[in-house]
């Protein structure tokens, strides 16, 4: 870099007191030096320090995935982790789920203007912890400023790639009658984490997001030899959407039993408080299998070993059904349908 | 319009106010529209308010009511010709 | 969770079936009407109908104050939003009711009206008091187990002395809307909707108690009984006025003794007509005009009562024509009668309010109960 003032006549960053202005985002020194003493130092490898617009990556050797995720969640912060973490998480399982390893993360920030600087430094170390601990470097990003009041403080957005070895492949159509549908753990932690720090609720044991990397699971899955058809993380919508896009692209029935769907006493506890149902919350670290019956048992003991979905479970399976509905035996004994999400989850006070 | 759910009396607060607990959540209502809730005592807390007190033994002889066989039913139904 | 989770217990629900298939006469047909919204929501959502033998049928009744809810007092709501730039608090549960040019409270507030989702009318009042240079109403709807909380807050605004701060009553009462139904001709005449007990609201009749059910069951010889909101309540309350038909007594009994007594909740239905008075008609959505049946905000407290505060007037405005909502709600038709359901109207995009609060019929049947119409081959 030509024309570099000495170190000694350039102020760094004041991470403490200032905050993100419109400079930040133009293209010049200030948004040089945001980037280096912020992001590039945080998120440091070997592709970043290429420094060029696009990062040369080598040959990936197999089929690709590509993912992308923008994050607007509010609040940033919220027990268990906050938006950074988030969308390394959430862009993972995206490839992951789809049978691939995740490679490579690019990240890009849409921040607004009057944003503390030390909240950013916050969000931006969580996130490199997060690729770190999960071995998938963020090798190229993007930062852009906007007006005050044009963004929620910031918005993250993550892309994610990732290669799919030979004879894999996952996806939400391959679900045949009599194939039997897993879950990783309890539903519903993730989006009542946040719900509840909206509506002002407190807890004895706070409820914290779930949010996790789970392509460790799904490697250690599908290793297993298990004849898995689909995997998929139940995010926005909960558990009871995802299993309707299933049963949709799949042209299948599916059934669940509500007895053995795990959720933690305290989300339910909440839920009741808000008149929301926990198949419809969102989940951040959990996923789904739907494998064929006679390898069930031995998927749910693989999960089970892993730290992240010890409280694995079936829940149910697959049949015929001409109008593909998703139905649930209720712990009374009845039957309902379990439908797609009408419109945003609102609390109910009827 | 009546979603109601029955909470534990944890603590009282400013006059009038208690924090009440549901499976481990916590929060803080109203207690205006009762007279005498003490803490311990379980109440219906509707939109931030309490209702009304949950009566202990009624609840108790509701769940046994539940659990009842309905023999004398059946054989009030046999002696009379209907069916049981 | 205490009062809850062994109000849901799947055993005490088999024996209570059992009682009920047991009881229930095979040559007879039993029609209950479930008065109350929280008591369809139940049903639907435990799969109560599908335990029941098919000579006991459930009628959702019109207990749900969304349902109700003409146009005209939405539009009300969205033209304080719109227009005159307050602040209108609202509980979820009204956000999506479809009013008119296409509007909802929440389509209001993506167009830029200040829209707010509460939990507690001290939500609303502590808006007021953060907001002093704004106007603050509250969109108060709900029978009686609501009303208590809005007689307080307007009481408490007043001895606060909060200023900016006022409430759109549309309050209405149970009694009067089971009297709308047992009259009307289908029921009284024709005897097209056979209707041969109710289930009584439960926490409606905390507030009131179980006294102001004895009318019916005497006047009409409908048994009513008053049933919790857990789904062993609701089936314990089927068993329960099944027993009186077959005994042949009209009477009220009392399921949910936890919680609701003969005199209710005195205090709270004090407070109520310290601050509020019957209005001489109210119309409700698919019922029409309905003679003392809502209550407003008294005269002395005439500013904090939004109708008067802002003069906005009252225009009804008719139902969509393919909208069955109405014959829905008096139980006389189910949802799978009406043309649309399904197919124009869902809960996406719902043409009439049986489908936008998740306790309307139409709604419930739509999430919970679609299979049923449809033969469904399981493995």
């Amino acid at each position: 870099m030509n024309g570099e003032v000495k170190k000694g006549y350039v102020r760094g960053l004041d991470i403490k007191n200032g905050r993100v202005d419109m400079s930040h985002g133009s293209g010049g020194r200030a948004m040089a030096q945001l980037i280096e003493e912020l992001f590039a130092s945080a998120f440091d490898n070997e592709y970043l320090r290429q420094g060029n617009d696009g990062a040369l990556l080598p040959a990936a050797g197999g089929r690709l995935v590509m993912a992308t995720d923008a994050h607007v969640v509010s609040p940033l912060f919220f027990p268990g982790g906050d938006i950074g973490c988030l969308s390394v998480h959430g862009t993972i399982n995206d490839v992951a789920v789809m049978g691939a390893k995740p490679l490579y993360l690019a990240a890009s920030f849409i921040l607004e203007e009057g944003f503390p600087l030390v909240d950013l430094q916050r969000i931006v170390q969580s996130m490199a912890a997060a690729a770190r601990d999960a071995g998938v470097p963020v090798v190229t990003g993007d930062t852009k400023v906007v007006e005050q009041g044009k963004a929620d403080g910031v918005f993250i957005t993550t892309t994610g790639v990732g290669v799919v070895m030979d004879g894999v492949d996952l996806t939400g159509a391959n679900v045949r009658p009599g194939d039997v549908i897993l879950i990783s753990g309890s539903m519903g932690d993730h989006g009542m984490a946040i719900m509840s720090r909206r509506e002002n609720l407190d807890f004895d044991v706070p409820i914290e997001s779930d949010t996790a990397a789970l392509h460790h699971l799904i490697a250690a899955m599908l290793e297993s030899g298990a004849d898995i058809r689909c995997l998929r993380d139940p995010t926005r919508g909960g558990l009871a959407t995802t299993l309707n896009e299933i049963a949709k692209q799949s042209r299948v029935g599916l059934t669940i039993n509500e007895e053995a769907i795990p959720v933690k006493p305290v989300v339910a506890a909440a839920c009741e408080f808000l008149g929301l149902d926990p198949l419809y919350v969102a989940n951040e670290g959990k996923l789904i299998a739907i494998c064929a019956a006679s390898d069930a048992e031995r998927l749910l003991a693989v999960m089970r070993a892993h730290p992240l979905a010890g409280d694995a479970a079936i829940i149910g399976a697959a049949h015929v059904d001409p109008h593909h509905f998703v139905q649930m035996k209720t712990s009374f004994g009845g039957r309902r349908n379990v439908d797609w999400l009408a419109g945003e989850q609102l609390p109910r006070i009827c | 319009m009546c979603l109601a759910i029955p909470a534990r009396i944890e603590e009282l607060t400013t006059p009038g106010n208690a924090i009440v607990n549901l499976g481990g959540v916590r929060k803080e209502i109203s207690l205006a529209l009762v007279d005498d809730a003490a803490i311990g005592e379980y109440v219906i807390v509707h939109v931030g308010y309490a209702l009304q007190k949950v009566d202990e033994q009624e609840a108790i002889r509701t769940l046994e009511m539940f659990a009842e066989m309905g023999q004398l039913d059946e054989l009030h139904a046999e002696l009379n010709g209907t069916v049981s | 969770m205490k009062y809850i989770d062994e109000f849901r217990d799947g055993e005490l629900a088999k024996n209570i079936v059992a009682n009920i298939r047991r009881e229930a006469a095979t040559d007879k047909n039993y029609s209950f009407m479930e008065f109350c919204g929280g008591h369809t929501h139940a049903i639907s959502r435990y799969g109560i109908a599908d335990l029941l033998p098919a000579n006991v049928r459930m009628i959702h009744g019109p207990g749900c104050p969304v349902c109700v809810l003409p146009i005209g007092r939405v539009d009300q709501a969205i033209r304080l939003a719109l227009e005159l730039n307050v602040i209108v608090c609202t509980y979820a549960d009204t956000m999506r009711v479809p009013a008119s040019d296409n509007l909802s409270l929440m389509r209001a507030k993506a167009r830029g009206g200040d829209v707010r989702m509460i939990y507690s009318p001290q939500d609303a009042l502590k808006i007021a008091r953060d907001n002093p240079l704004r106007e603050v109403v509250f969109f108060a709807i709900g029978f009686e187990t609501t009303t208590p909380p809005t007689a307080l807050i307007i009481k408490q605004a007043k001895d606060e002395g909060v200023t900016n701060f006022s409430v759109l009553c549309n309050h209405v009462l149970t009694p009067a809307a089971i009297t709308h139904i047992l009259q009307s001709p289908e029921v009284r005449q024709y005897g097209t909707v056979p209707l041969d007990g109710f289930i009584g609201p439960a926490h409606v009749s905390v507030v009131i108690g179980s006294q102001p059910y004895e009318h019916f069951s005497s006047e009409y010889r409908k048994p009513v009984v008053i049933a919790g909101f857990e789904p062993l309540d609701v089936l314990q309350a089927i068993l329960m006025l099944i027993r009186q038909i077959n005994d042949g007594r009209a009477e009220v009994e009392n399921e949910f003794t936890r919680a609701v007594t003969r005199e209710g909740n005195l205090k709270a239905q004090a407070m109520v007509s310290e601050v509020l008075e019957l209005r001489r008609s109210f119309e409700w959505r698919g019922l029409g005009e309905v003679p003392y049946s809502a209550l407003k905000i008294r005269s002395a407290y005439a500013l904090y009562d939004a109708e008067t505060r802002y003069g906005i007037g009252y225009k009804p405005v008719a139902d969509n024509k393919a909208c069955e909502c109405g014959a829905i709600l008096r139980g006389v038709k189910k949802p799978q009668d009406c043309k649309v359901f399904g197919t124009v109207c869902t809960p996406e995009n719902p043409l009439g309010s049986c489908m936008v609060s998740s306790e309307g019929a139409c709604a419930a049947h739509y999430s919970y109960g679609r299979f049923k119409d449809i033969e469904v081959v399981s493995v």
